[in-house]
């Protein structure tokens, strides 16, 4: 086991308003991490700042053992670092398959992009197969549904053969059965990627969930199993909005996180 | 690194699946029958025109037509408004004017306007390698498509975009002009290079030079046509369309996107100084007044009028808004400017696909009254209850 991801450190100032503070972070490979916290703890912050979307204030993420440093995104993306996003981003007018052969096509030289797509590639045919999605290939991305869209997303980063997947919230906005389908192909993925999930929804992460690391306020709360986790009484504290934040004058958080709402960047 | 794709038993894999999505070549072959008849009718319309005057004037619009295919590369399917198309025109006209207004003097010598401008005793240097016209001819294909990759690498590396781009491609232009009157010696300044009467050994009063220079501008225009459709269908024009719909998530693929709009926008840039090279004989005369920023803008909007974001409609957008300006021009010379102030004003406001756009959406109302009256034919009552029910 190496380690994959290394944070130490990361702090994130946004004109006064502390992001982050002093996170660390620990991924090792083949890890299946869950990152959780109330609106606003740091989330989303902490893997822009690891794919190169936002600069930490102080810091350092290494990435393999490599400082990334100033790297830029799509450098960040070439050396194995996959993301996707809250809102499913595919590109509307191509079509499913053109929006995978597209994520797989990234290593290939610029001259070669001129040339025509002839077939389709096993990786992406076999893709297309495990998102669910080959009875549609031929469809604009526009015209599927959201989970649908949530999976393409999905499939585009594996086509991409990343050594390391950070997901913001991949079953936001899904059905149940959406949502198990999504938790059984998160739990295919881990058995061969290291991935980071960021969830809200409690009742996922409790099926699905290996490690978790609990965020908030721009800290590292807790982190460990599940069960450990939910029995950390600091958790319970924020999660339940008792003395802790009623001290501070934060309003409370309920515990099942389900019916926050899902737009709000964290 | 393997994964588990590689890895999954092959009996988990339907075959017949992978077999039944098309290989993306076989929607290719009503685009080259289209391509054809272009083609086609191309070839034939000096004979059917007749009057030398109208064929001239046709191999100006098709010049027109080849600048507004690779402004829709850039703006239609690359998403950046570039408002400095006249600069690349222009610079590819210069090009090819530097070479004729050589061809019309001896060897060695002056052209006529620098005996009366300048106190040059010999050829500058500047203008010595354009007595070649292989040299003219890539000149003004790649010296645009270099300035074009040079803007495109400062712009869009700081990620600038959208109108920001289109006044810096705006004012480039406009500098470009300046120059040019500018330096009189160098560049006849404001009157520009004239008196083209020998082209590439033809006589300019030749009546078959009117039709050759019109085949040459029909060459250009299918060879700029069939480039663009190419890099159209490549997977870099997916990449292109992406970018112009997400430029953060093209990044997160992991390309960069200011290459691609670089390498698209030079693409563009090298359509229009190749459209220039040809217009410059075609005019007889190059001088910066045909340049004018305002017909940067002008480009633009007959690609909206024709309808971004498809060839045809490039083509056809430059062709039908020349066209009706000759025309109504003739019947009404000082209403021109009004209706085509009009016209933008309406496409833009009712019709956002011009006519590319209006014949599609055309296309598919005919479509939907076929398949109507078809089933209104069949003497079946159930469509006719669901109707009702809608």
């Amino acid at each position: 086991m190496s380690t994959v991801l290394e944070v130490r450190g990361l702090s994130v100032d946004f004109d006064g308003f502390r992001a982050l503070d002093g996170v660390d972070l620990t991924v090792e490979e083949g890890e299946l991490r869950f990152l959780i916290g109330p609106n606003g703890a740091g989330k989303t912050t902490l893997i822009d700042c690891i794919t190169g979307l936002t600069r930490p204030t102080a810091g350092e993420v290494r990435f393999d053992g490599q400082l990334l440093g100033k790297r830029r995104e799509h450098v960040r993306v070439r050396m194995g670092i996959g993301r996707s996003f809250q809102t499913p981003t595919v590109f509307d007018t191509l079509t499913v398959l053109e929006n995978l052969d597209l994520a797989e096509s990234f290593r290939r030289a610029l001259p070669a992009l001129f040339l025509r797509r002839r077939g389709v590639s096993d990786d992406v045919a076999r893709t297309l197969e495990r998102i669910c999605l080959s009875h549609l290939a031929d469809r604009p991305a526009g015209t599927l549904s959201h989970g649908q869209k949530q999976w393409l997303e999905i499939g585009m980063l594996l086509v991409q053969r990343p050594r390391l997947l950070l997901l913001d919230e991949p079953v936001a906005g899904m059905s149940p059965e959406e949502r198990l389908e999504t938790g059984a192909l998160l739990q295919e993925l881990a058995a061969d990627h290291t991935v980071v999930v960021i969830e809200h929804d409690m009742a996922f992460l409790r099926r699905f969930a290996h490690r978790v690391t609990v965020l908030h306020e721009g800290k590292v709360l807790s982190e460990g199993t599940v069960e450990q986790v939910q029995a950390d009484p600091v958790v319970r504290e924020v999660y339940l909005g008792r003395s802790r934040d009623e001290r501070s004058g934060a309003a409370p958080v309920p515990l099942p996180v389900e019916a926050l709402p899902m737009g709000g960047a964290t | 690194m393997t994964t588990q794709l590689a890895e999954a038993p092959s009996d988990a894999v339907p075959s017949p699946d992978v077999d039944r999505i098309p290989a993306g070549r076989s929607r290719s072959w009503p685009a080259r029958l289209a391509f054809g008849a272009f083609a086609g009718t191309l070839i034939a319309l000096p004979g059917l025109l007749g009057d030398p005057a109208s064929v001239r004037q046709w191999a100006e619009w098709l010049c027109y037509a080849m600048v507004a295919v690779g402004l829709d590369l850039a703006w239609g399917y690359g998403g950046m408004l570039a408002l400095g198309q006249g600069l690349f025109f222009g610079l590819g006209a210069y090009a090819m004017g530097m070479h004729l207004s050589l061809e019309q003097v001896p060897k060695g010598t002056l052209p006529s306007f620098m005996s009366l401008y300048s106190d040059y005793t010999e050829l500058p240097l500047l203008w010595r390698p354009f007595s070649s016209f292989w040299f003219a001819a890539l000149a003004a294909v790649v010296v645009p498509a270099l300035i074009a990759a040079l803007l495109g690498l400062l712009v869009f590396k700081r990620r600038i975009r959208g109108p920001f781009f289109a006044i810096l491609t705006q004012a480039t232009a406009v500098i470009f002009a300046l120059v040019l009157i500018g330096n009189l010696k160098l560049t006849a300044g404001f009157n520009g290079l004239t008196g083209f009467t020998k082209m590439f050994g033809r006589s300019k009063y030749d009546p078959d030079t009117g039709t050759w220079l019109f085949t040459v501008a029909a060459v250009g225009l299918l060879v700029v046509l069939a480039v663009a459709m190419k890099v159209v269908n490549s997977r870099f024009g997916k990449l292109l369309q992406a970018t112009r719909d997400s430029e953060d998530r093209v990044r997160f693929l992991g390309y960069d996107p200011a290459i691609v709009k670089t390498v698209a926008f030079s693409i563009a840039a090298a359509m229009a100084g190749l459209a220039g090279a040809i217009a410059a004989p075609v005019f007889g005369i190059v001088s910066p007044g045909q340049f004018d920023f305002l017909y940067s803008i002008l480009f633009v909007c007959w690609v909206a009028v024709g309808g971004r974001g498809t060839l045809w409609g490039a083509v056809a957008g430059a062709i039908a808004v020349n066209w009706a300006r000759v025309t109504v021009s003739a019947a009404r010379p000082d209403d021109w400017q009004y209706m085509q102030g009009l016209l933008f004003v309406l496409v833009l406001a009712f019709v956002p696909g011009g006519l590319a756009g209006l014949a599609r959406s055309l296309w598919h109302r005919a479509a939907a009254l076929r398949t109507r009256s078809r089933r209104s034919a069949t003497p079946s009552p159930a469509p006719t209850t669901a109707e009702v029910g809608t």
